[in-house]
């Protein structure tokens, strides 16, 4: 048996995670059919083959759980409330059973000095392969006071911890990009993760708050393969953040159909038609809203669904940036000029064409009378003698 | 080889500019206007496509029966070069050329129906292609064939041009281009059946059947033999020459077997699947299919082999009535028995017929050119013309489709 990263085991075969019913409280109550089950959809998440959830329920079932320690700065508390919302599987299965959150402001069940010295312990004992999340954006203006925690600055802790991290992740647009924070004036110098440890890859997952599964797969992805899912060039996972929201809309067809809503409540907007004349900033916007929703509500249960146009959250110099109501840039398509009609004409035949396509079947067939004609009048025609085979 | 069909053939010569040339002329204008029309204005200001119909005549015609008729070069080099049957090359240059407009002005039709046309040249991306697609196999084969004949018709050219330097090297490859000359149209002429295929229950049980590919290829052969019988008719008729009769004698007994075999395919599979009571069904697509396999039985009765020789005039009609009757079949899959969906329906506009009619015109005016410049047709004796010229005058009256 081949002992993979982070101590877990390779296995081939489900069978082979034999123990997980005997694991039932741990597993927060699922089953472990349940268990398999999520971790499959994890695997389609990821865009991986089904046959990936095996090994993932075996990574996230193997002894050692990766150490992850959340820092939050300038922050709502916004992407934790999204992931403590999360179902699929719920909160405190992550926690118990696939990773081991050692440290989070909102969920420490210690407080003050033991939740610091708890902080501490656990980078310690796991330097250079923990996994550093950070959300909320890095006040830098006067060397950083504006945000601080145990009497130390956000930006300071940061910078510490980030030496003994193994990966580092941005949760949430405020630490992808700045997010609100860094809207003008911008008064604490609100900055973004990446800007600040320069010489790290810190992967973005930007969205005011982003998607817990988008977060959730990467953390698997890291736990199960040792390494970061493929990034684009802001470094967003691809998976996540690979299309525009425009391409995958359930409202596109009535984008290329020019169907649009001009006002809120007005007849397009009632028919659920396109929203891009509201402002919808799906054309500028890089996310997979449209294929899995926001957060946990179920399918169609997003902002373009509920028929608001998409403010661009993810996206730097759009969401929080622009206004709501102003018209995107399109970067892949323009409306054509002269879009399909709404009700489409079903065909017909004119008279003209009709009497035209008879005459010329007609003469066809009357020319190729009279050559017969003519040509029985020619008589036999006198024998060729058979040519050489050549 | 190439020293002996530089003896076997000459231009006919004669002037260019004739009557039939300025009629035909003036119906590729007339397509030209609509085509302005099309290219300006877009495929609603011309023709009467729609959701439900997103193909009409300009593909059920000018390419799907265009390209059989196309066919020419394609079922006399697989005869010549495949079956080794070398009496019939005296037919292979002016079924080349037969073929060559066939397909260049089929391509050139698909263009014109292209909704986007400007993004036409994507499909020759290999990064930007969809290779699931029947639709592609068969647009980039029939563009690679169109090369293909280029090549194996460029000996004419050399000919002509006396770069006998260059004839010569390209005669030590030329056997690469015959055999993917023969290789390309059974692969495409298959696939314009399979392309319905995948139309499932949209095409009627009369003609859906996954038969279609080897009923599309063999129907293509035997028009393409039909081409050449009727051009052959035409030329000898029009130009005055001898008519190859033995070897258009022989043909017919190829084309009746062949025919025969496809009849047997065609109604042996309409029977088994027991969809044959459609037939009886009456309507649109029940009298269609009638003409379709009335004008099959016709052809088959008048080509098939008899001790005496068949007549040309025998022939001529035979010829006809198969490519009547391959043109129905084409007509038929693609557009009668081709249901949408309640409400749908689909006549061409004028400016369809016209385009249509102005690309036909076109590949007649071309061929003429080409036939009167460059050495495509078998020489024959002089005297002989001569001899017929003056029996014609003695009957006082001119051959039909007099081209001079």
């Amino acid at each position: 048996m081949r002992t993979g990263p982070h101590g877990t085991r390779d296995v081939d075969d489900v069978d082979r995670i034999g123990d997980l019913d005997s694991y039932r409280g741990a597993l927060g109550g699922l089953t472990r059919r349940d268990f398999l089950k999520y971790c499959t959809g994890i695997a389609a998440t990821l865009g991986l083959a089904p046959e990936f959830g095996v090994r993932i329920a075996n990574a996230a079932t193997s002894g050692q759980r990766p150490s992850v320690i959340w820092i939050s700065a300038q922050e709502c508390t916004g992407c934790t409330e999204g992931l403590l919302r999360s179902y699929h599987p719920t909160l405190e299965t992550l926690i118990l059973d696939q990773i081991s959150l050692d440290y989070h402001e909102t969920l420490c069940a210690g407080a003050g000095h033991q939740a610091e010295a708890f902080r501490e312990q656990a980078v310690e004992e796991n330097w250079g392969s923990f996994l550093l999340v950070v959300d909320g954006a890095i006040p830098t203006k006067d060397d950083g006071i504006y945000c601080q925690i145990a009497g130390k600055t956000v930006l300071e802790t940061v910078l510490r911890l980030a030496e003994g991290a193994g990966a580092i992740l941005a949760m949430g647009s405020c630490a992808a990009w700045g997010g609100i924070p860094s809207s003008d004036p911008n008064p604490t110098g609100a900055t973004a993760v990446h800007e600040i440890l320069t010489d790290k890859t810190v992967v973005n997952i930007p969205g005011c708050p982003p998607n817990p599964y988008n977060f959730l797969s990467t953390v698997l992805h890291f736990v199960t393969f040792g390494a970061l899912p493929a990034l684009d060039s802001k470094n967003r996972p691809r998976f996540a953040y690979g299309r525009l929201i425009h391409e995958n809309c359930e409202r596109r067809p009535h984008f290329d159909a020019g169907r649009f809503a001009r006002e809120f409540g007005d007849e397009g907007h009632r028919q659920g038609w396109c929203l891009y004349y509201l402002g919808c900033k799906g054309p500028e916007t890089w996310a997979n809203c449209p294929a899995i929703g926001f957060n946990d509500g179920g399918e169609g249960s997003w902002p373009v669904g509920t028929g608001h146009p998409c403010f661009g959250c993810t996206e730097q110099g759009v969401g929080f940036t622009k206004s709501i109501h102003s018209l995107a840039k399109l970067e892949t398509v323009t409306p054509p000029t002269a879009f399909p009609r709404v009700e489409e004409e079903q065909g017909g035949a004119g008279t003209a064409a009709v009497a035209l396509a008879s005459g010329i079947v007609g003469a066809a067939v009357g020319a190729g009378a009279v050559l017969a004609t003519r040509l029985g009048k020619h008589g036999p025609t006198p024998e060729q003698p058979p040519e050489g085979s050549s | 080889m190439a020293k002996q069909s530089d003896q076997v053939h000459a231009p006919l010569g004669g002037p260019i500019f004739t009557p039939m040339f300025f009629g035909l002329g003036l119906l590729v204008l007339v397509a030209g206007f609509f085509l302005f029309n099309r290219f300006f204005f877009g495929l609603a200001s011309v023709t009467n496509l729609s959701d439900g119909y997103p193909w009409g005549i300009w593909i059920a015609i000018d390419l799907v029966v265009g390209t059989a008729l196309g066919c020419a070069g394609y079922a006399i080099a697989l005869l010549v070069y495949i079956l080794n049957r070398g009496e019939y090359h005296p037919l292979v240059r002016p079924a080349l050329l037969a073929s060559l407009f066939g397909y260049a002005l089929g391509g050139a039709a698909v263009m014109i129906d292209l909704g986007r046309y400007w993004q036409g040249y994507n499909m020759f991306l290999p990064w930007l292609s969809q290779y699931n697609s029947v639709m592609l196999e068969t647009a980039l084969c029939i563009a690679a064939y169109i090369t293909v004949l280029m090549i194996e018709f460029s000996p004419v050219f050399l000919e002509r041009l006396g770069m006998k330097n260059v004839r010569r090297k390209l005669d030590r490859v030329l056997f690469i281009f015959i055999g993917l000359g023969i290789l390309l149209p059974t692969m495409h002429q298959s696939s314009m059946g399979t392309i319905l295929v995948i139309l499932g229950h949209q095409l009627s049980a009369l003609w859906q059947t996954q038969l279609l590919p080897l009923l599309f290829l063999s129907s293509a052969l035997f028009m393409g033999f039909a081409i050449v019988v009727f051009e052959a008719v035409l030329s000898s008729v029009g130009f005055r020459r001898p008519m190859e009769a033995y070897i258009l004698n022989k043909l017919s007994t190829v084309m009746a077997w062949l025919l025969l075999g496809y009849l047997v395919l065609r109604l042996g599979d309409l029977i088994f699947r027991g969809d044959i009571v459609l037939a009886f069904d009456l309507g649109v697509d029940a009298v269609m299919f009638w003409i379709e396999t009335v004008l099959h039985v016709i052809a088959l009765v008048l080509l098939w082999p008899r001790k005496e020789r068949a007549s040309p005039q025998r022939m001529f009609v035979a010829a006809s009535t198969m490519l009547a009757a391959g043109t129905v079949y084409r007509i038929n899959c693609y557009l009668i028995g081709y249901h949408p969906g309640d409400g749908w329906s689909y006549f061409p506009t004028v400016g369809e017929i016209m385009v249509t009619v102005g690309i036909f015109s076109l590949e007649v005016m071309l061929y003429l050119i080409f036939v009167k410049k460059l050495p495509v047709l078998h020489t024959v004796e002089r005297a002989y013309i001569e001899e017929h010229a003056a029996e014609a005058r003695d009957q006082g009256s001119a051959p039909v489709g007099h081209a001079t």
